[in-house]
């Protein structure tokens, strides 16, 4: 699950393959693989804590992959290589300045205090640090989204592989969620962070090939350099942006953003990225997002712990490459005059275009070309919504088939067909689909399908044992039951594993069904996801913050972010889901320039807020109980017998600086 | 936890790695490499899933460690 990029519930279209059996003993034995996993750990699990926090017992390295791969979804992948290919390198912002400090910061400063506090989820330390309504407030919305995000994720599966393989959708949900329940189930925690690992050389190795493949095919690096600065001056040309820009705009991942918001196809300012992506929004994910942090505290001692993100910082500096580039190969493949390739259309299926000429026609009585309102386009949904029905996605077009209805009156039926198809925008989503069918012969196509569907339901897999661990110790045992054996919560943990996969499956069909409400769902969460830094930041390194100044400045944050939304919207889009229910206040140049200014604007009522109302309330805490959970208030560590070149420190600046050197690259 | 995942991991890719091998072997010259621009990738990267998982499984199978 990535919190950075817009809501989007996948629409994935592409095109049938034909799985040949050698592909089908692939995907049979990875699922034979992750079950034998978690029936081999079945006999670790004794208490509640082997299976919800993995008795804190598992090595570094196996940590530090997982703590990367729980972030490396399937929707992360596809959304990647899409934005890959619609604004280039500078997609690995995402990836360079949106995760490295946070993560070198996180070992440095903050893993001490969740380790050493001994808290079993980041919602009880809240509770240790402040008080029991931020504790409550935070692992209540977590909860919520965690099931959420792996209900999203369930259905894109489920989808992809009824277009993909012709599978039955409720079929494929419900194998699936039953694979990653038996796994969940006998290993807990450990069986989830052992698959992501798996999951993550799953990845390397299915990708890898197809990138080599890609770049071969267009004739190395230099010509996708050459390439892209054509793109860059053309993109209207592959329909990727209405604008020109400079040569390097895909190229190049700093000058075109300090140029300004208009010179890169992101529509991003320097500021929005460097302080809302770099700082707000990534330190608010890595640093504070227990599906993450979860990983580190299932390290085996607070060496391994601290180590775990650092370990993670160097994969997720390379992944680019395999995540991102592919994207880019997309769009230099479509620039190519004679590789017979352009970036997937949303397929509109064939038996839809009666209905739809027909409403555009009926539709095209009422207006002219000169008036294309946003009532029209309204009115347009509904119409388009009624004629070919909400799940087939159509509707969403309205803003851009809204001017073909005001020309259907000049127009026949043939010559709309094909205006009704280029006016539907790209699926971006099928980028790297559309790469492995361009390039996996049988054999190599089962592997990296594998791989995509392994990140899949190991995404499922580490929503839901985030899920049960929050729900067991910071709801069940902290507000239902308290004061229950061991044996009670060890029990609890596995009943609610089971009712949280059935709740995200509930979740899935929800998705499927209610598209827009799903994207509201996860526009809250978004919301509240914005300040939550901000509280963190003051609670460790300010022994002054309050219960009472963290509460309320939270509930402000989240509040500003809904309103900021409300006032706000972004060139090309209606008000509505996208922003300015409340009225319209300012427009950002693209959706994402929105999102990092609401995180901005967010954080910072947070932290003033959260400082002043601390000041002028009694503190309930004393230095005493704050020991370990303060910056200033618990001793230094000292380790004995590491080397100073070990030292997180010492590492995480080496990382910091391998990450400067590499955006200097590629400047 | 006791289990030491290079194992399960080695076995795996030395498995995939055979039969990526065995079926680039058997489909060698095959039509549907025109995909792969003419490369028997099956061939080729069978055999570094092979070596891969080699270099999981080995180290494993020799330390007492338990993967630490």
């Amino acid at each position: 699950m990535t919190s950075f990029l817009p809501a989007n519930c996948a629409l994935f279209l592409a095109n049938a393959v034909n799985l040949a059996p050698v592909d089908y003993a692939i995907l049979l034995i990875y699922v034979f693989v992750v079950v034998a996993i978690g029936f081999a750990l079945k006999r670790y699990m004794k208490s509640s804590a082997d299976f919800l926090t993995s008795g804190r017992s598992i090595p570094a390295w196996v940590t530090g992959l997982a703590f990367m791969s729980a972030n490396l979804g399937a929707l992360e992948l596809v959304g990647m290589s899409a934005c890959g290919a619609q604004y280039g390198i500078a997609t690995c912002h995402f990836y360079w300045v949106g995760a490295i400090p946070a993560m070198v910061f996180l070992a440095v400063f903050m893993m001490p205090f969740y380790y050493g506090s001994k808290a079993r989820s980041v919602p009880e330390y809240l509770k240790m640090r402040f008080d029991e309504r931020v504790r409550g407030f935070n692992s209540i919305t977590f909860a919520v989204m965690t099931v959420f995000a792996s209900g999203i994720s369930m259905n894109a599966l489920a989808g992809l592989l009824h277009q993909l393989l012709g599978w039955n959708y409720d079929l494929s949900l419900w194998i699936c969620s039953a694979v990653v329940l038996v796994y969940v189930l006998k290993g807990g925690l450990t069986s989830a962070i052992y698959t992501e690992v798996l999951q993550f050389f799953m990845i390397v190795l299915g990708f890898a090939p197809v990138v080599y493949l890609g770049l071969k095919d267009v004739g190395g690096w230099s010509a996708v350099t050459r390439n892209l600065a054509q793109v860059s001056q053309h993109p209207a040309a592959q329909n990727l942006n209405d604008k020109v820009f400079g040569a390097d705009a895909w190229t190049s991942a700093w000058s075109p953003i300090i140029g300004g918001a208009a010179e890169n196809p992101m529509g991003v300012d320097i500021f929005a990225m460097v302080f809302g992506l770099g700082f707000v929004l990534s330190f608010g994910y890595w640093c504070t997002n227990f599906l993450v942090v979860q990983r580190a505290m299932a390290a085996k001692n607070m060496t391994s712990a601290r180590n775990t993100p650092l370990i993670a910082a160097v994969p997720k500096m390379i992944l680019p490459v395999l995540v991102i580039l592919p994207g880019m190969i997309a769009a230099v493949l479509g620039n190519m005059q004679g590789k017979n390739y352009s970036i997937p259309k949303t397929e509109i299926p064939e038996a839809s275009y009666p209905a739809l000429i027909q409403v555009l026609k009926s539709e095209s009585a009422n207006l002219d070309a000169a008036a294309v309102t946003p009532e029209v386009i309204k009115s347009l949904e509904k119409k388009l919504t009624d004629a070919t029905g909400k799940s087939s996605g159509i509707s969403f077009f309205a803003p851009k088939l809204a001017p073909l209805a005001a020309s259907a009156k000049t127009l026949d039926d043939a010559a709309l067909k094909p205006a009704i198809q280029d006016a539907v925008t790209n699926d971006y989503n099928g980028v790297i689909l559309s790469l492995l069918q361009r390039y996996c012969p049988t054999g190599l196509l089962g592997l990296a399908l594998t791989a995509l569907l392994a990140s899949f339901m190991s995404g499922m897999a580490g929503n839901v044992t985030a899920f049960n661990t929050v729900w067991t110790y910071d709801l069940y045992q902290a507000y239902i039951a308290p004061n229950k054996s061991d044996e009670h919560y060890a029990w609890m943990g596995r009943a609610i594993t089971v009712v949280g996969i059935l709740l995200s499956i509930a979740c899935a069909y929800f998705a499927r069904n209610f598209n827009n409400a799903m994207n509201i769902c996860q526009l809250v969460f978004g919301f509240v996801n914005a300040p939550l830094f901000a509280t963190f930041l003051l609670g460790m390194f300010w022994k002054r913050t309050t219960g009472t100044g963290a509460f309320l400045g939270l509930l402000a944050g989240t509040a500003t972010s809904a309103i900021f939304h409300g006032l706000t919207l972004s060139v090309g889009s209606n008000p509505g889901v996208k922003g300015a229910y409340l009225g319209l206040a300012h427009t950002f140049p693209s959706e994402m320039a929105q999102n990092f200014w609401l995180a901005t604007f967010a954080f910072s009522v947070c932290f003033l807020l959260t400082a002043g109302i601390s000041l002028a309330t009694q503190r309930t805490k004393s230095d005493a109980d704050l020991k370990g959970l303060v910056y200033s208030l618990t001793p230094k560590l000292v380790v004995e017998n590491q080397p100073f070149y070990l030292k997180p420190a010492v590492l995480g600046s080496v990382l910091l600086g391998i990450c400067v050197i590499l955006n200097i690259i590629f400047w | 936890m006791g289990l030491d995942l290079r194992k399960p991991i080695g076995i795996f890719f030395l498995v995939l790695g055979v039969i990526l091998v065995g079926h680039g072997f058997l489909t060698r010259g095959a039509e549907m490499y025109a995909k792969s621009l003419g490369i028997n990738i099956n061939l080729i990267w069978g055999a570094v899933l092979i070596v891969f998982g080699l270099l999981m499984l080995i180290p494993a199978l020799l330390s007492k460690g338990g993967g630490e």
